[in-house]
């Protein structure tokens, strides 16, 4: 029998960026608020002190601060032809746990989709006809226009504390920033940070190629800042230890430094942690929730926690995960295109080039996560997808983010692997390397999908996840396409030598390097309830108790990292919530 | 220790000189400074904020104690005094204080049943407390504070200080100033400042010197050393007047955000001072910090420039600080970090760098400047000792809710180490102090060990 906990106005799941933004907005209406995180508490003392944290082994490698795939994983296939099998060893993307979430241990790469990215269907039909979009594409509009979310971009801006350079404020095209970025209502709360030497090189090449390269926008602090719930960053020391590290300096955008300490002041809030939700609990009549039930680590019990709303606040995985155990939207079938939960999984196509230079020198060790400058020439509103033949776009940023000895050391690929010839390839090579990257973005597609497991099952005997994903011809040929750019740039930089790493046409998924914690859909946004599983609110369709915050909501990836994006559309749910929801409960749409 | 043995031989001649008089001349208690009508109450809330501006649980809420019970202990020259109950409860507490009784206690360091309190209590100060501030806090303390009764440790001090009623004739000698407080300059904000920190802030209790008979050297604007410097507990209370001060070198803004915030755009509150910010100045209103900082700006003659509003910006944008002139050498010498440089330069560019730069100037509002530091320079050299090895917590506060939190290297750097290291920032920047030794390293390293691990948090469910 579950014990259970006094009834709370709100309970939110999982406890890093948007359940502290959905928690800080909430408690200022003054409801009674219980958070519910399945990891450790964690803060910058003493969990991401100085030197311990600046540890690659444990952290880079060992990866201290990811979920333990021996403590929730999922399983996972290319295709229905292929027998789905547990993700023992993250590689492919790295999901956070404990306090902060991934927002501990992120780079800081905060960016806003481009207007066209929420308007995609539109876009397309508009401009080339709705004939381009290949078979098998689930191309959608966003229910929500870039121009509605402005306001909560420019928010959670603020509040994240990002450092960068306006490329466009109020429809004025402003120099040294990102010409083709949608409208801006103001600057970047800081100025963008200094940039690396590799960085100045590659924006000279491409400005002088024609291209408009700009400073890379930045959850890194360039100066002392404080934001608007009085939290504070110091600025960055340009350490290199951003991604997979918590920032031991205060220098990081991350909840810790930007939310929880006010949040933790606010009486009416409170969390717990080792709390790992198991399912959403649903009135007998299913058009409600009444609450969660939860595993308590600390007591080895379940718990009920009732709760008048419901805020589904975890990773991506996880909340498509909880829905499809909870019963919240019909699960999706791919064979009938039915049903909901599950759909429009989505991830992000990359690639990079590597110049080597043996006269230059960029001392690789300072960096930051975002460190850089980008262009946007070949971003999602620049290409003519009639004519190249593919729905999408990347942009690219060159600039080193760290000089870590054990996963940071590009040699070229006809280096020994080890030995004296790897050693004198180390030698010969180490901080003599730049790189340039293409980040781009990612569709969705009716194979595509997230549903449940029929065979492996969790610690708490619940079904695990099943992915089923793989690349598809559309994203290749749009990496292929940034391959070639590339090597025109490459070529223009002249290095001693250079070699380019881009998916090839045909590539299958492959879950062992890393390539990005980017996963996003399976719970996306829609004008109807037979599109997608929550409304433009982020409110489920049906049961209009229960919002779902992050990634989970896009409706298919986009061309940038998806923070900006995640923090907008759950200031924008926050927002809906405190002005149109609280005083009258029921569906917004 | 000389110094304490002349204390004791005269505080014993002069309890031998009065005892005489004492037989003779009874007590007397200073009446009420206003008569207020026999139906005046306070007004909602002003109680506890003339308790708040006088800080009273500093010292009689013990560390997780229950509020106002009591038995915090505070080290004095004389020895270790426990802090008194003052809940309403009838027996442990002060329930049955009359408010003649209580004005007593404020006043004249007398407690209910007569005898003398140990002038910790800083009723110096509070005797400058208004008549109304007087019957706000007694309704406070009897009808808000839940009463407690659990037992406190008594102060059991060595003889002579033991006898209470030696501390009789020290009062003659240290309330000569009238009770009540009288406003001189005719502006309400600087009245206001003036009141706020003679009176409940009792500010002189640390930032004024003692005199030899452990007198605080000036109570007010116009008496003796008023707020020229002193210490408490082992950190020095540095001067809030003279031409180097803090209130002299910092603007009014400034000023009242470090005490409302335990940080500003130079500095950040430690030690005792943390706890003011924590406890005390915090709760206060906007306009009585901006007050404070205004008198002390405009005590010593420095000119008073009000801001125009309280209200803070929604975000603040402070861009790093060079170094001064000052301090360009230093910055030169750990930008260009030759192969050669000592080892003091050496640890404070591989574990203090990253975050208070090469400049020294830190980073406003999140890390001190070290360059000009009054902590660094300081004779109290435990404070700069123990932080290195123990780290810093400065708390959260309703303007900046983040817990800046400095960790220890306690476990990283030996005590040679960390004279090195002390050494250099005492000297560098232009920084112009003594050096420390590997001896005093090792004193202050056992004498902080249990402030060791990790900082207090605040509550989480």
């Amino acid at each position: 029998m579950a014990r259970q906990e006094p009834r709370k106005d709100v309970v939110i799941v999982g406890l890093g960026w948007t359940g502290s933004i959905l928690g800080m907005e909430l408690s200022q209406e003054g409801l009674d608020i219980v958070a519910l995180e399945r990891g450790a508490d964690q803060d910058t003392v003493p969990e991401f002190k100085y030197p311990d944290m600046l540890d690659e082994l444990r952290y880079g490698v060992r990866l201290g601060l990811v979920l333990k795939p021996r403590n929730q994983t999922l399983t996972i296939r290319r295709g229905p032809d292929e027998v789905a099998l547990p993700f023992r060893s993250f590689g492919s993307f790295l999901p956070g746990n404990g306090v902060g979430g991934a927002g501990a241990h992120w780079n800081g790469l905060n960016w806003r989709p481009q207007p066209e990215e929420l308007k995609l269907r539109s876009h397309v039909r508009d401009n080339w006809g709705e004939q381009i979009i290949p078979e098998g594409m689930l191309l959608g509009d966003y229910p929500v226009s870039y121009d509605e979310l402005e306001p909560f971009f420019d928010r959670f801006e603020h509040v994240a504390g990002i450092s960068g350079q306006a490329g466009n404020l109020n429809g004025q095209i402003i120099p040294g920033g990102n010409p083709f970025e949608g409208r801006r209502s103001r600057d970047y709360p800081m100025p963008a940070l200094p940039v690396t030497y590799d960085a100045r090189k590659f924006a000279e090449a491409a400005a002088a190629m024609g291209y408009h390269p700009f400073k890379a926008p930045s959850g890194i602090a360039s100066t002392a800042y404080v934001n608007p719930y009085g939290m504070q960053m110091g600025p960055c020391t340009f350490c290199g230890f951003c991604e997979r590290y918590g920032c031991f300096q205060y220098s990081k955008s991350a909840p810790q430094t930007m939310i929880l300490d006010a949040l933790r002041r606010q009486p009416n809030f409170s969390y717990r942690t080792g709390a790992e939700v198991l399912r959403v609990e649903k009135a007998p009549d299913g058009k409600t929730a009444t609450g969660v039930t939860y595993w308590d680590h600390a007591a080895g019990e379940e718990v009920f926690q009732p709760a008048d709303l419901v805020i589904l606040a975890a990773y991506q995985l996880f909340n498509v995960h909880l829905m499809l155990l909870s019963g919240i939207g019909q699960p999706y079938d791919p064979v009938t295109g039915e049903g909901v939960t599950g759909k429009s999984y989505a991830y992000q196509m990359n690639g990079s080039a590597t110049l080597f230079y043996r006269d230059e020198v960029f001392n690789p060790f300072v960096g930051h996560g975002s460190n850089g400058m980008s262009i946007d020439d070949f971003g999602m509103n620049q290409i003519d997808f009639g004519r190249e033949g593919f729905i999408g776009g990347a942009y690219w940023r060159s600039g080193q983010t760290n000089g870590q000895p054990i996963r940071s050391m590009p040699l070229p690929r006809d280096s020994a692997e080890w030995g004296a010839g790897w050693k004198k390839a180390v030698g010969d090579w180490y901080g003599h390397v730049m790189s340039i990257g293409s980040h781009g973005s990612h569709m969705a597609y009716r194979g595509n999908h997230l549903d449940l497991d029929p065979t492996y099952r969790d610690r708490f005997g619940r079904p695990l996840m099943r992915m089923t994903f793989n690349w598809q011809e559309n994203d290749l040929r749009m990496n292929q396409f940034m391959r070639a750019r590339m090597a025109e740039v490459v070529a223009f930089m002249k290095p001693d030598l250079s070699q380019l790493s881009f998916k090839d046409l045909g590539a299958r998924y492959d879950i062992r390097p890393y390539q990005t914690t980017h996963n996003t859909g399976g719970h996306i946004m829609s004008e109807n309830p037979a599109e997608g599983v929550v409304n433009r609110y982020s409110q489920v369709w049906g049961m209009h108790n229960v919002f779902a915050t992050g990634a989970g909501n896009f409706v298919q990836n986009t061309q940038y990292n998806p923070t900006g994006l995640v923090g907008g559309l759950a200031y924008h749910t926050a927002d809906a919530i405190r002005r149109q929801y609280l005083s009258n409960p029921r569906p917004l749409v | 220790m000389r110094t304490f043995l002349r204390i004791v031989a005269l505080l014993a001649l002069t309890g031998v000189i009065v005892l005489l008089a004492m037989i003779f001349v009874p007590v007397r208690l200073t009446p009420a400074v206003a008569a207020l009508p026999a139906d005046w109450r306070p007004a909602e809330g002003q109680g506890e904020y003339v308790m708040r501006a006088g800080d009273c649980a500093a010292c009689h809420t013990a560390e997780d104690g229950r509020p106002f019970a009591g038995g915090r202990p505070i080290e004095s020259p004389m020895g270790t005094i426990y802090s008194t109950n003052i809940t309403p409860d009838p027996d442990q507490g002060i329930g049955r204080y009359t408010l003649d009784q209580f004005r007593a206690a404020l006043y004249d360091g007398i407690r209910g049943d007569g005898a003398h309190l140990y002038p910790a209590m800083p009723y110096e100060n509070y005797r400058m407390l208004t008549e109304e501030d007087v019957r706000a806090l007694y309704d406070y303390f009897m009808n808000e504070v839940p009463p407690v009764a659990d037992p406190i440790p008594a102060t059991d001090l060595a003889f002579p200080f033991n006898q209470r009623w030696g501390i009789r004739a020290w009062n003659w000698l240290a309330l000569r100033h009238p009770a009540g407080f009288t406003p001189v300059y005719g502006d309400e904000v600087l009245d206001r400042g003036k009141y706020l920190v003679e009176a409940p802030g009792h500010c002189g209790a640390c930032h004024s010197p003692r005199n030899l008979l452990m007198m605080q050297d000036g109570v007010t604007l116009d008496g003796g050393r008023f707020l020229q410097g002193g210490a408490i507990a082992g950190w020095e209370a540095p001067p809030l007047s003279g031409p180097a001060s803090a209130p002299q070198r910092w603007d009014i803004p400034d000023m009242a955000r470090y005490l409302g915030t335990g940080r500003n755009n130079h500095s950040t509150a430690n030690g005792e001072m943390g706890l003011v910010v924590e406890e005390s100045m915090q709760h206060l209103t906007p306009d009585d910090r901006i007050a404070i900082a205004a008198f002390l700006k405009g005590m010593p003659g420095g000119e008073v420039v009000l801001p125009a509003t309280t209200e803070p910006s929604e975000t603040v944008v402070i861009p790093h600080q060079p170094a001064g002139d000052a301090g360009k050498e230093t910055e030169a010498l750990l930008v260009s970090a030759p192969a050669d440089m000592a080892i003091g330069p050496r640890l404070y560019a591989d574990n203090c760098m990253a975050c208070h730069f090469a400049s020294g100037t830190g980073a406003a509002q999140i890390f001190p400047k070290l360059a000009g530091n009054t902590l660094v320079q300081s004779d109290e050299t435990m404070p700069l000792i123990s932080i290195i090895l123990n780290g810093a917590h400065v708390p959260s506060t309703a303007q900046r809710p983040m817990q800046l939190v400095m960790q220890g290297y306690r476990d990283r750097l030996n005590d040679q180490e960390v004279a090195e290291l002390a050494t250099f920032l005492r000297s560098a920047w232009g920084n112009d102090a003594g050096p420390i030794t590997t001896e005093r390293v090792a004193e202050v390293r056992a004498e902080t060990a249990e402030d060791a691990g990790d900082p207090d948090d605040t509550a989480r469910d």
